[in-house]
């Protein structure tokens, strides 16, 4: 089989792809199916210069380290005297553990302890997420602190022993009984109690106008339901800590996406101070909003201070999928109303998931829907049920990854009742400020993403007529869907600055990188705003003794590295001042009035006046000049602008007619995320979400057992993802226009393309068949 | 009982239970393969033994009595990358990292079954060698799962490597 793929491979070597974007081609392609030309675009700011040095394809920092099988991860550091942990799970849903028979396990070989919540250290509950500005827990379940079960799975004994062997096999001697409660594992039941949630500080619920009465009133209607189920991250790297209590320090080798606030929560759990936990990750093995404070830290930690040994605990790939929380799973609604022209009147999103008693997690699904369409009436509401279950959890791109699928797959369905093309539809709804709070947006080219998009898949315009096609027995077609994620920048980001006598500088900052290449593009960002070579600068990351409490989630962490760097630039040049010589015309100039470029400190005044960095080092005491900043207020997404980025998703789609398999030869995918600051590790990033966007929509869901709620499909062999023969090449691009308002021009792309694919695929699969799927997955049994 | 492992002889373990992969990490502090699954179904773990690819976590460590293994820490020169692994960092084949030392095993691997002619699930003609393709080479690398998404890299890296025809 043969996988046409037209523009991708010239577009992979073509260096000047936001010229493509630019030029005549696009708008001539789309010109010709009558959208309008350069609406609601925003121009690149004049300030686009400034950001000239980012941008560099530069090759990632840890490549060869991790291709020589020599990067260290979490469960690959050894401490003399080391033992193993390994959990038994809870086989109940709710109740009350009645008995512990311990004994065999505590008498086989290589044991050393064997904890339970009788003998297990008394301990505070964890701080989940939202319950404190450094929460960073899935939930505040107590652990192992006494005989009640809350979700089945959950560990009710940990043993430690030399080998993990041994380990494994005394765990299985381990004999446990339970008097089980009533225990809610259905979605349904959940769903009749299921209240309108509370998150992230705010109620979700939006009502505009009369969405109701206006969709009855509507010229044109539609009104669908959707499934979504739950999801698991799936990191290659089981979750796995190795733990040493050491001089009045509890040391922990993690696989963390926020070192600094997985240390300060456990931490708390221990009653110790934060500066009494040294957390390092510096490299996690994927994290996809999964790789936070778990059960298993906690216990290995406790069990570590009772047996006083250092312990491994590795999670088998069960133990993943008991105790580390997943995508919640979701019931939505969206009910569309438009005039004949395909001008919404009515958007109604609503719907129901599903979270547990102990967190304050709620999968924000309308999220996109507050905030990429006008329409004059809109509600949106989500409620949520509680079920005693593992912990729901963010996981990429949350609220955006489902609910961009039954958005988009709404408007489809309503460009082809109207028989106005799907593209046309969404740029006659494009919103000049945005929708629901007012604000001016900070920059927005969606409009050039759905050109450009268009015109390097070939997009067929379409009005109301499928255009799917057959070739023997493969039924082909097309779709596609707007993608979208807000920015944010979270507080707490601090970065310290470190000049050297040699010309270099070393950056340190408490962020993480689970594979997105952070410190790739901390070194850019630094590169550019310190006048100092790529090559010269040195990141250390991933360590809670650096500073700033940062946390790789929400696609922020660049950004809030990128406004740490900018402060503590301000303070580096205030200490630079302070040692220019009184001979020197710099001399007596402040800080405002300075600045680094090219390895010399100069007035922004007259850049000709300056002095080399290196000479203003070799007058300070210590032989380097050091300075440490947090970054400023947040207001340029909470108060001031309208800050979001978005994209354009093409899909074809191959559904076999005898067997119902479906494949995705082609997808091309253009995003609007500001300035691109590394163009080689940014099209990785797009791509792998658009490759876990795929494992959502054609294979990807965690099954729970409703009579006892239990995971189901808890390894890889019966949970299914994407792998090779399934990926096709996947040609991304981007309007690389600075965000005038984010830090680094940049506003964030770990999760966006996690949104939109799923809509296009499901949109093309109609294109093909006829057949609309609302429920994901979609499996060829849904085909058939 | 002695194991070759990266031209270096090892005795051993008694314990019977202990994987290859378990053996390698744990035992001799190989951290080089990962442990994904320890199923067979994620590849982190593959190793070559006398030249062929296996999963070690599917491996009795007791088993390979005798064996010569080759792990990710034995293909490099020195200092100096295996071309595949250069090639993995060229084409951002990669992004955890977690994934990428069984990728590059199966990689290797897969070059020396095609010149051998062995036939794969996509080759169309069972009774002549295996034409290079793409698909070929992706049907080949599906044992071993990435999840940061960096597959379209990573089949650039091993298409480079393997070189010949492309579709």
């Amino acid at each position: 089989m043969t996988n046409i793929k037209p523009n991708s491979s010239s577009h992979k070597s073509d260096p000047n792809r936001r010229q493509v974007l630019a030029g005549s081609a696009a708008v001539a392609a789309i010109g010709a199916f009558g959208l309008p030309v350069g609406a609601q675009t925003t121009a690149a700011p004049a300030a686009s210069g400034a950001f000239a040095s980012l941008g560099v394809p530069h090759i990632r920092r840890d490549g060869a380290e991790k291709a020589r099988g020599g990067a260290k991860f979490a469960a690959e550091y050894s401490y003399p005297g080391m033992v193993y942990g390994a959990l038994v799970y809870s086989t109940i849903a709710r109740g009350t553990i009645t008995s512990l028979e311990t004994a065999e396990a505590e008498a086989a070989p290589g044991v050393v302890l064997v904890m339970t919540h009788e003998n297990a250290p008394r301990l505070e509950r964890p701080e989940p997420f939202y319950s404190s500005p450094t929460g960073m827990a899935g939930s505040s379940t107590p652990v192992m602190q006494d005989a009640e079960v809350l979700w089945n799975g959950q560990p009710v004994a940990v043993v430690l022993a030399s080998t993990q062997e041994e380990a494994d096999h005394a765990a299985t001697l381990i004999n446990v009984a339970y008097e089980e409660a009533e225990a809610v594992t259905s979605f349904d039941v959940a769903a009749e109690s299921a209240q309108t949630s509370f998150y992230a500080g705010r109620d979700l619920l939006i009502e505009e106008g009369d969405a109701e009465t206006a969709l009855a009133d509507a010229e044109v209607s539609i009104d669908l339901s959707f499934n979504t189920p739950a999801h698991n991250h799936n990191q290659i790297e089981p979750h796995a800590v190795t733990v040493l209590w050491q001089d009045g320090i509890l040391r922990m080798h993690d696989c963390s996406q926020g070192v600094d606030l997985s240390a300060i929560t456990i931490a708390k759990v221990f009653g110790i101070s934060p500066a009494e936990v040294h957390l390092s990750a510096e490299y996690v093995g994927g994290g996809f909003g999964g790789k936070t404070v778990w059960q298993y830290h906690i216990l290995a930690a406790a069990a570590s201070q009772l047996a006083d040994r250092p312990v491994r605990m590795s999670l088998t790939r069960e133990g993943v999928f008991r105790i580390c929380g997943a995508r919640a799973p979701t019931r939505q609604r969206v009910a569309l109303g438009s005039d004949r022209e395909g001008r919404l009147t009515s958007l109604i999103h609503t719907g129901t998931t599903m979270k547990i008693e102990n967190n304050s997690m709620t999968e924000p699904f309308f999220e996109q829907s507050e905030h990429m369409y006008r329409a004059d009436n809109m509600h949106l509401e989500i409620r949520a049920g509680t079920m005693d279950m593992l912990a729901n959890t963010f996981m990429r791109a949350p609220g955006a990854a489902t609910g961009t699928f039954t958005l988009e797959v709404a408007l489809d369905e309503l460009a082809e009742r109207l028989a106005i093309d799907p593209i046309e539809l969404r740029v006659r709804n494009e919103p000049e400020v945005n929708p629901t709070t007012g604000r001016a947006h900070s920059q927005r080219a969606l409009v050039d993403a759905y050109r450009e998009g268009a015109r390097r898949f070939g997009w067929i315009p379409r009005s109301g007529q499928r255009q799917g096609y057959r070739e023997g027995e493969w039924q082909v077609g097309t779709g596609m869907a707007a993608a979208y994620y807000p920015y944010k920048r979270f507080p707490g980001g601090a970065a310290r600055i470190t000049l050297n006598g040699e010309g270099g500088a070393l950056i340190e900052t408490a962020a993480a990188d689970m594979g997105m290449g952070t410190t790739t593009a901390t070194a850019a960002v630094a590169s550019e705003r310190l006048g100092i070579p790529y090559d010269a600068i040195e990141v250390r990351h991933g360590d809670n003794t650096l500073p700033g409490a940062l946390i790789a989630a929400a696609s922020q962490q660049t950004a809030a590295i990128g406004a740490s760097l900018t402060a503590a630039h301000e303070v580096l040049l205030a200490e630079l001042a302070s040692l220019v010589p009184a001979t020197s015309p710099l001399h007596g100039l402040p800080a405002a009035e300075l600045g680094t470029a090219e390895g010399a400190l100069y007035s922004l005044a007259d850049p000709q006046q300056q002095i080399p960095l290196v000479d203003l080092v070799a007058l300070s005491e210590s032989g380097t000049v050091s300075a440490e900043a947090q970054g400023g207020p947040i207001s340029e997404w909470t108060q001031d602008w309208s800050m979001h980025s978005t994209g354009a998703v093409f899909t074809e789609v191959r559904v076999n007619s005898v067997t119902g398999e479906i494949r995705v030869p082609r997808i091309t995918a253009i995003y609007d995320c500001g300035k691109i600051l590394n163009s080689k590790l940014a099209e990785s990033q797009f791509r792998g979400g658009i490759i876990m966007a795929l494992g959502m929509t054609l294979m990807e869901g965690a099954s729970f057992d409703e009579r006892n709620g239990r995971v189901m499909n808890p390894s890889f062999g019966s949970y299914y993802m994407p792998t090779h023969l399934d990926v096709p090449h996947i040609d991304v691009g981007w309007t690389d226009i600075p965000d005038p308002q984010a830090p680094t021009g940049a506003r964030g792309i770990g999760e966006i393309g996690m949104s939109g694919p799923a809509a296009a695929i499901a949109n093309a699969i109609y294109d093909a068949t006829g057949k609309r799927a609302r429920d994901l997955p979609i499996r060829l049994d849904a085909l058939m | 009982m002695t194991i070759e492992i990266n031209n270096q002889p090892y005795d051993l373990p008694d314990d019977a239970r202990i994987s290859l992969l378990d053996f390698m990490r744990e035992r001799l502090e190989l951290f080089g393969s990962k442990k994904g699954c320890n199923q067979g179904a994620c590849g982190a773990c593959t190793v070559l033994v006398d030249g062929e690819r296996i999963l070690s976590c599917l491996a009795l460590a007791a088993q390979y009595d005798g064996r010569s293994v080759t792990t990710i820490e034995g293909v490099a020169n020195g200092d100096e990358l295996h071309p595949l692994q250069a090639l993995f960092v060229e084409n951002e084949g990669m992004q955890c990292g977690y994934c990428t030392p069984g990728q590059i095993m199966s990689g290797i691997a897969l070059k020396s079954e095609l010149e051998r002619g062995a036939p794969s699930n996509v080759s169309a003609d069972l009774t002549v060698a295996p034409r290079m393709s793409r698909d070929e080479i992706k049907e080949r690398l599906s044992g071993n799962l990435c999840r940061c998404g960096a597959h379209n890299g990573i089949i650039d890296a091993v298409a480079a490597y393997v070189g010949g025809e492309e579709q």
